[in-house]
């Protein structure tokens, strides 16, 4: 959904960043995209299970109809056909929403996932089947595991525990990599990212005539992380952190007139601030925060 | 302490006029975009789906620029996303499915397995050797087939049985049910085919170890019946789809195999890349693999339990692989016309 002016926050860096990637268009401009987190890749699986379920249950209750007017023993036909269209139906139902344009299922849809190819180029069919074929085995292998080694006999318990941790630790690759990626995902080249939509904004610095004038000196106090910040803060419309922050500029810049309205002081502040730093960008230099000189 | 309100205002004069000048593009590019999520591509005109790629053009430029010279980061966050959805929407897939299909059965499926022929003759060479090896176990000591093929498989068709027995099992035609088994075994034997290509990942060993396992077992059920002189039976009741099914199987392992070598010897890619760029074509000849299947569990199915004279089932077996390789292998010249 669509979050009106999110923007990335400088003060929680370390955990926006890291799920944060670049993603180079073929016109060579770099794109950041976000990683799709685990929880939301788990939710968007059950989802999809829950779909599939529901289909296969719909299509044994018709089969059960079917079958059920002739009489005598249904179960197994049913049973067999069951077992072919779990198989084609969980296949297919992957396969074809996530080629299509939104490329994504429609439990990815509902947690706002889509699959994307890493290297930034089309996603090919080709890739979606790679992905998708690899999550039968990761999803089945632990059991697979565990029913030949049972079923051998020979086995001994520790061998039989080795085994299975191998098999999960290959069904949650995706928990130890930090691009989230499945071994599916890691064969196919591809990422599961989440959509962005940010919706347009008034430019802050626009609009009205301005009724605090400030110095060079004073725009000279802080720098484009300070800027951004107080964009947050004007944008937010918190009352109390706009006092706060009114209150450093005014005691960091030494402004001793009168202060009739924090928010007008802080958007004249902010406009003032933008254009000294816009001009400093435009020279040459990124003064990046208050610090930076 | 020299006040320039001026040289300020300019400066904001000129990233305003960049946002004016070019907002419209990006309401308009962002209102097509909604379009196309709503309705899908074959509900836009010609005219809106020509704009498509000019007003994406213009949203990145708008970001390049927005990037060199404006602070203002709700903009630069609006048109970050702006553009990715377009560039999704440009960019995201390809071809629809139905070329896409064609394209596979002509060109691409072949294409991959050719690819392959090493791994494949190298895979056909396992089976071999695993297949003598399972024969010359299993007629040395009888009880070693017990280690090679699990009862449910086996259903009754073991040392202990007598000729009879199992010239019933070859052309006695099932239970009533006779798609049944195939598709149980459809499923089943696609399962193995994956698990082939996927165990490949691990460097290739379980693969390798798998494809001898199934060659064993192979060896160890053609003993059985040449022990009783029901070989040549056998060899038919087994070719009219194992042609088409141990085929299939073999490509599996060899795509497993493909992708195992890579990760082992990425030469100088990354090993993630590797697995990625063989991961790519390899799944190509998967998806064929599991096609096979398809045919060889119908194959299994339909055409064993009717047909039960030996030679005819030679007859389709060898057609099958005859047509197989064909396919893959001279086709080849089509697919060079194609390309010019």
């Amino acid at each position: 959904m669509a979050r009106p002016g999110k923007v990335s926050r400088q003060d929680n860096m370390s955990s926006a960043a890291s799920s944060v990637r670049e993603l180079v268009t073929p016109e060579g401009v770099p794109l950041g995209i976000v990683i799709g987190s685990a929880a939301s890749r788990f939710m968007a699986l059950m989802i999809d299970f829950i779909i599939i379920g529901l289909l296969m249950l719909a299509l044994f209750l018709l089969l059960l109809f079917a079958f059920g007017t002739f009489g005598g023993n249904a179960m197994k036909p049913i049973g067999i056909v069951i077992a072919l269209s779990g198989f084609v139906l969980r296949n297919l139902y992957f396969l074809l929403l996530e080629s299509r344009p939104k490329a994504a299922t429609f439990g990815k849809r509902l947690l706002g996932l889509r699959v994307v190819s890493r290297d930034g180029g089309p996603l090919s069919i080709d890739q979606v089947v790679a992905r998708n074929l690899m999550r039968e085995v990761e999803l089945f292998l632990p059991f697979m595991v565990l029913g030949s080694m049972a079923a051998t006999g020979d086995a001994g318990g520790w061998a039989v525990l080795a085994g299975f941790v191998w098999a999960l630790g290959f069904s949650l690759f995706l928990l130890l990599n930090r691009d989230r990626m499945r071994i599916g995902d890691l064969l196919a080249g591809t990422w599961v990212v989440e959509r962005q939509k940010v919706k347009r904004v008034d430019d802050l610095a626009a609009g009205e005539t301005a009724h605090f004038d400030f110095t060079d000196a004073a725009l000279d106090q802080y720098g484009i992380a300070e800027l951004h910040k107080l964009e947050d803060v004007l944008r937010s419309g918190d009352g109390q952190a706009q006092r706060t922050v009114a209150d450093a500029i005014v005691q960091r810049i030494g402004y001793t007139g009168p202060m009739p309205d924090d928010r007008q002081f802080l958007t004249d502040y902010y406009r003032g601030l933008r254009a000294h730093l816009e001009r400093e960008v435009l020279l040459g230099t990124r003064r990046q925060d208050k610090n930076d000189l | 302490m020299n006040r320039a309100p001026s040289m300020h205002s300019a400066t904001i004069q000129s990233v305003a006029n960049f946002r004016a000048e070019r907002e419209a593009d990006w309401a308009a590019f962002e209102a097509l975009l909604d379009r196309l999520d709503k309705r899908g591509p074959k509900r836009l005109s010609e005219e809106e789906l020509l704009q498509l790629p000019r007003l994406y053009r213009a949203t990145l430029s708008s970001l390049s620029l927005a990037r060199a010279i404006s602070l203002d980061q709700a903009l630069l966050a609006h048109l970050e996303a702006l553009s990715l959805r377009g560039y999704y929407r440009l960019y995201g897939n390809r071809t629809g499915l139905g070329s896409r299909v064609a394209r596979f059965f002509l060109i691409d499926w072949p294409a991959a397995v050719r690819a392959l022929w090493r791994e494949t003759l190298a895979m056909l060479l396992l089976l071999v050797i695993g297949g003598v090896i399972g024969w010359g176990l299993v007629a040395s000591d009888p009880s070693w087939y017990g280690a090679f093929v699990p009862p449910e498989l086996a259903q009754g068709r073991d040392p202990s049985a007598s000729a009879g027995q199992l010239r019933e099992m070859l052309f006695g035609g099932g239970d009533g049910f006779l798609t049944g088994f195939a598709i149980q075994l459809f499923v089943h034997n696609s399962q193995i085919a994956i698990l082939c290509f996927a165990l490949g990942f691990a460097f290739g060993l379980p693969t390798i170890l798998l494809v001898l396992y199934h060659g064993c077992m192979v060896g160890a059920f053609l003993q059985i019946y040449a022990s009783h002189g029901l070989l040549v039976d056998m060899g038919g009741w087994l070719s009219i789809h194992g042609t088409t099914e141990l085929f299939a199987i073999i490509l599996a392992a060899a795509a497993g195999i493909r992708i195992g070598t890579a990760v082992a010897f990425p030469g100088d890619r990354s090993r993630i890349d590797a697995a990625a760029e063989t991961g790519r074509s390899a799944a190509t000849a998967m998806v064929g693999v599991v096609v096979m299947l398809l045919v060889a569990g119908i194959l299994e199915g339909v055409g064993r339990q009717s047909i039960n004279i030996t030679g005819a089932r030679y007859a389709i077996g060898g057609l099958m692989l005859l047509g197989w390789c064909s396919y893959f292998y001279l086709l080849r010249a089509r697919s060079r016309f194609d390309h010019g």
